[in-house]
């Protein structure tokens, strides 16, 4: 099967492909000529009539209201149960708070007594590096190793463990979560269907637009952010293991079925080990994700880093923000690099060991646990082994202040004049072409293309979805959206996919971008957001810095793994063929990377959407504001109907964009089973 | 840093120093009322957290047990009403009342009074734009459009360009520069930190910049300007369109000077009498104010070194608070 060269696979008919080729074609000459001359005949299509307006906001704050405060199961009420749930995840967070921040405490608030201290910072960071070098040589130790003493030398010890704890309770619930979601809807198709759309909409609405209800349901403090955070960070989990377990090859299944494997077995045994390489990606995203919600954990109550941060950028200490900033980042590699460490390590077979004592079982744990009472008694008596000694901190201070200012005082001009230039030829034109287009030709046009791409069911789900958006009043700030949005995700796709695929096939280079792909993502986007204002001014330049910044990551990685995946022996048939470097990307890598690079990019439109609450805080004036907008107002249904509505121009899109490639796929004559 | 090792260090350090300190202090006067922590937010910007600081310190000393939660300024509300949370130090009239009224609204969340701090915010100018602008402060001295021109850019030139505040923050700009007929276009900070940077920016560069200030605040002890002077705000020039200079419309006027509130949840009267007694009686005034944000965030000083200096010196005021 994998030697049959690609193209051969059967083609659709040409006269298939015609048919929707000319349908397109006309539909968008028809769209132009209504676009053109049909402002005068129909003025309601150019702007939705403010009597016909939905006004789901409000059924919306009133269905919340309720849902707070009289919902109920009859023996108990809806909110109980929220805070029921609250409080079994409390209990896992407070347990590793005290271990790591505040100690083990009797009481609360002022009049606790601490009975133990928490484990010393020397501890800590002995026992991650015990770990490293148990999963992952002495390498992985010197990283690890070095990610905690920068927490420690930069002073940002007690806040960054305050985040660690939030962390640790997060990630694995968002992996097994994620996991058996995935699982579930590779075994039930149904289970899918109804799967998909909830996770567009989980990873596409903006996490304020939710925030108001969580903190009713859920109180105060740590929990409700790690609920936000799990809503949030799941979804590529769940995403990544149905796409995983679907192209595990045919002949490890049959294997499977032929040694007369149980369901049970088949899928914890064959299916999951064999999907190894990219459910770490999606275990990697939850990590890479969570951290990427300290910032907002941060205001509503978890503390920490995220903290340290708004606090610090508040007052124009870029300095200050950016250690807090790469003290996230250091966590995230420390995490990323463990987890990857050791769910290889347990893949591989474990050696047969013959009964030994327990000391030489286990020489990892035994050490960990000498250096945790060690420390901890040595502690009592030393304060510098308990807590990092304030006198030997060190600080950036104001240099990145300093550094800024230089490049402001010298280069503004320069700059300004780049985006000034940027700004009238390409962003404000794209802006005005969008907002003059008329409503109902966008949702026609749409319709047909989804027709012509899939079907009629895609058709009326696309035409759908974009009616809401005009039929709840929010054509306007949509269109603004899907500017900024899109002009972020070319330029992000333009720089990223070719970083990608230089990257794939050179493992040095590989190992930098990985760790400027992952500063990228965790870095909180306000670290750079507040210079970028400083260098650009407030508006949509620098929002959209920050997207490209951020929805790069996706494009780069998913083109990484799409390649790294091409099978090597497709490669080989290609050299034995006598294809130059070219031709053997382009015509063989590349295509059958695509799906993958596909995913990227739908991953990099739902990055980009999910920064637009971010962009909201250098002042544009689109969907993100109007969430933003509906948080200060405490108005759920104003901030969700906005919420929704940036969801659906995501459904939209990565259905479209499906649906394109597949039939793509098709008539490239890649078929998912080529594998 | 400064700020903020504050808070954890609150939680971890001060909490076992502090709590075998009160116990051996004041035992009497509050026996009787509830041990559980009264729960103060913090926010993120200085001048609530010495605030916030001060009034923590005050409770503890009078006996009461006391927690800090991180909150943001106006998601709080959700934790305010269902006790969750329970007292909010600064709520600004001039951006929190919205958020206020319709919490109070609920009956869940009272209004603590005035912390005696009052709110100004208003149109505000770096000194150097007085040479090309030499009318100023006078607001009549924008309406001149070489001033104007002095404050454009490439985007909003021949207009002047005036940087509001985030829309969230209301402010009736748009209003006030169509009722003023001032050749001004206003652009809006998305956040506070954004509307800052940019100053910071003009600032270094000597650059024209016309933006909203508000004080107590660091920045207008960092950076020299001055306030446009516009008509006096009264509650008629915003109401009453015949009122003022326009006589169309309204808002011909400066902006108000707000009080900045207390707030929090309702039960703390009954839960904590004694320290409800003692956050209503809390005030302070700007100057102080002013002078402790100066300490902190530009002379690098921490809070906690910042609020003990005001707590040793103002004993006998607080004093008077918790009824001693």
């Amino acid at each position: 099967m994998t030697d049959v060269p690609a193209a051969s696979i059967g083609k659709p008919p040409a006269s298939v492909m015609r048919h929707g080729a000319v349908a397109l074609g006309i539909a968008l000459a028809v769209f132009i000529l209504f676009w053109k001359f049909g402002e005068d005949l129909a003025p309601w299509a150019f702007d939705y009539p403010k009597a016909q307006i939905v006004p789901a906001a409000r059924w919306i704050t009133q269905f919340t209201k309720w849902l707070i405060n009289d919902a109920t199961f009859g023996l108990f009420t809806f909110t109980d149960l929220t805070r029921f749930i609250a409080a079994v995840i409390n209990f896992p967070y407070q347990l590793v708070l005290s271990l790591l921040e505040t100690g083990v405490m009797s009481g609360r608030g002022s009049n606790a007594v601490q009975y133990l201290p928490p484990v010393s910072w020397i501890a800590v960071t002995a026992i991650v590096t015990l770990m490293g070098l148990y999963a992952g040589g002495r390498r992985l130790a010197v990283i690890v190793a070095l990610c905690f003493l920068f927490l420690a030398v930069f002073g940002q010890w007690s806040s960054a463990m305050v985040t660690l704890a939030s962390i640790l309770v997060a990630v694995p619930l968002g992996v097994v979560g994620g996991l058996l979601l995935g699982i579930g809807a590779y075994r039930w198709r149904w289970l899918e269907r109804a799967l998909l759309p909830v996770l567009d909409l989980m990873q596409t609405i903006p996490v304020f637009a939710y925030l108001v209800p969580i903190l009713f349901l859920f109180g105060f403090g740590a929990t409700a952010a790690v609920v936000a955070t799990l809503i949030y960070a799941m979804p590529p989990m769940t995403r990544v293991t149905m796409l995983a377990l679907r192209q595990v090859p045919p002949d490890v299944r049959d294997l499977g079925n032929m040694i007369g494997c149980t369901r049970h077995q088949m899928t914890w045994r064959v299916l999951v080990p064999s999907a190894k390489d990219s459910l770490l990606v999606g275990m990697n995203q939850v990590i890479m994700l969570s951290l990427n919600m300290v910032i907002i954990a941060s205001m509503i109550g978890a503390g920490g880093l995220g903290f340290d941060v708004l606090a610090a950028l508040r007052r124009l200490d870029f300095g200050a923000g950016l250690e807090s900033g790469f003290a996230i980042v250091a966590l995230a590699i420390a995490l990323d690099r463990l987890s990857q460490a050791f769910a290889n390590r347990t893949a591989k077979p474990v050696p047969e060991t013959k009964p030994r004592g327990f000391v030489a079982r286990h020489p990892y744990l035994l050490a960990a646990l000498v250096f945790v009472v060690i420390t901890g008694v040595a502690g009592l008596f030393f304060p510098a082994i308990q807590a990092y000694p304030e006198g030997l901190q060190l600080s950036t201070g104001t240099f990145w202040s300093r550094v800024v200012e230089w490049i402001n005082v010298n280069f503004f001009d320069a700059l300004e004049a780049f985006k000034n230039a940027l700004l009238l030829n390409v962003l404000i034109p794209f802006k005005r072409f969008l907002l003059g287009l008329p409503w109902a030709g966008v949702v026609a046009f749409l319709a047909v293309a989804g027709w012509v791409l899939r079907g009629p069911g895609l058709a009326l789900l696309v035409a759908g979805l974009t009616f809401l958006i005009a039929a709840t009043g929010q054509w306007e700030k949509a269109m603004i959206t899907t500017y900024l949005c899109g002009i972020s995700v070319l330029f992000a796709s333009l720089i990223g996919v070719p970083i990608g695929i230089a990257a794939a096939e050179k493992d040095r280079l590989w190992r930098v971008v990985q760790v400027a792909i992952d500063t990228l993502q965790t870095l909180p986007s306000f670290v750079y957001l507040m210079p970028a204002v400083m260098l650009f001014r407030v508006g949509d330049f620098t929002a959209m810095i920050a997207v490209v910044a951020y929805s790069i990551v996706p494009a780069i990685r998913y083109s990484v793994l799409g390649i790294q995946r091409v099978d090597p022996r497709l490669v080989e048939a290609g050299k034995a063929m006598g294809c130059t470097e070219w031709q053997l990307l382009t015509r063989i890598k590349l295509k059958l990377a695509m799906p993958e690079i596909m995913l990227g990019l739908n991953q990099t439109i739902m990055f980009a959407l999910s920064m637009l609450v971010i962009t909201a805080l250098v002042g544009t004036r689109d969907l993100g504001q109007e969430v933003y907008i509906a948080l200060t107002k405490a108005d759920p249904g104003r901030g969700l109907v906005a919420g929704l509505a940036v969801a659906f121009i995501a459904i939209v899109s990565d259905r479209l964009i499906s649906a394109g490639a597949a039939r793509t796929r098709a008539r490239l004559g890649i078929a998912e089973e080529v594998r | 840093m400064k700020a903020i090792g504050f808070k954890t260090r609150t939680v971890a350090a001060s909490l076992a120093v502090s709590a075998i300190a009160i116990m051996a202090s004041s035992f009497s006067a509050t026996a009787q009322e509830s041990q559980d922590p009264i729960k103060l937010t913090l926010h993120d910007w200085t001048g609530q957290l010495i605030t916030t600081q001060i009034m923590g310190d005050v409770l503890q000393k009078a006996g009461y047990n006391v927690e800090y939660v991180q909150a943001d300024y106006l998601a709080q509300f959700a934790g305010l009403e269902t006790g969750d949370l329970d007292v909010a130090m600064e709520m600004w009239e001039t951006t929190g009342r919205e958020a206020m009224d319709a919490a109070t609204a609920t009956g869940k969340v009272e209004n603590f009074g005035p912390t005696g701090m009052k709110a100004k915010e208003e149109w505000w100018y770096p000194s150097y734009m007085k040479e090309k602008c030499p009318g100023l402060p006078n607001w009549e001295a924008l309406k001149d459009p070489a001033c104007a021109e002095a404050f454009s850019t490439a985007e909003t030139a021949p207009k002047g360009r005036y940087l509001g505040g985030p829309v969230t923050w209301g402010g009736f700009d748009d209003e006030r520069v169509e009722a003023l007929d001032l050749p001004f276009e206003v652009i809006h900070a998305g956040t506070d930190a954004a509307l800052f940077a940019e100053l910071e920016s003009a600032y270094q560069r000597k650059a024209p910049i016309l933006l909203w200030i508000y004080a107590p605040h660091w920045a207008p002890a960092k950076y020299e300007g001055e306030w446009v002077d516009f008509p006096e705000y009264t509650p008629e020039c915003y109401n009453d369109p015949s009122w003022g200079i326009n006589p169309d419309m309204a808002y011909d006027c400066g902006k108000p000077h707000g009080e900045i509130w207390k707030v929090g949840w309702a039960g703390v009267k009954d839960k904590w009498p004694g320290a409800y007694a003692a956050i209503k009686a809390f005030t302070i005034n700007n100057d102080e104010m002013g002078k402790m944000i100066t300490d902190v965030d530009l002379n690098g000083k921490t809070v906690e070194a910042v609020t003990d200096d005001w707590m040793a010196a103002n004993e006998d005021r607080w004093m008077t608070w918790i009824g001693k």
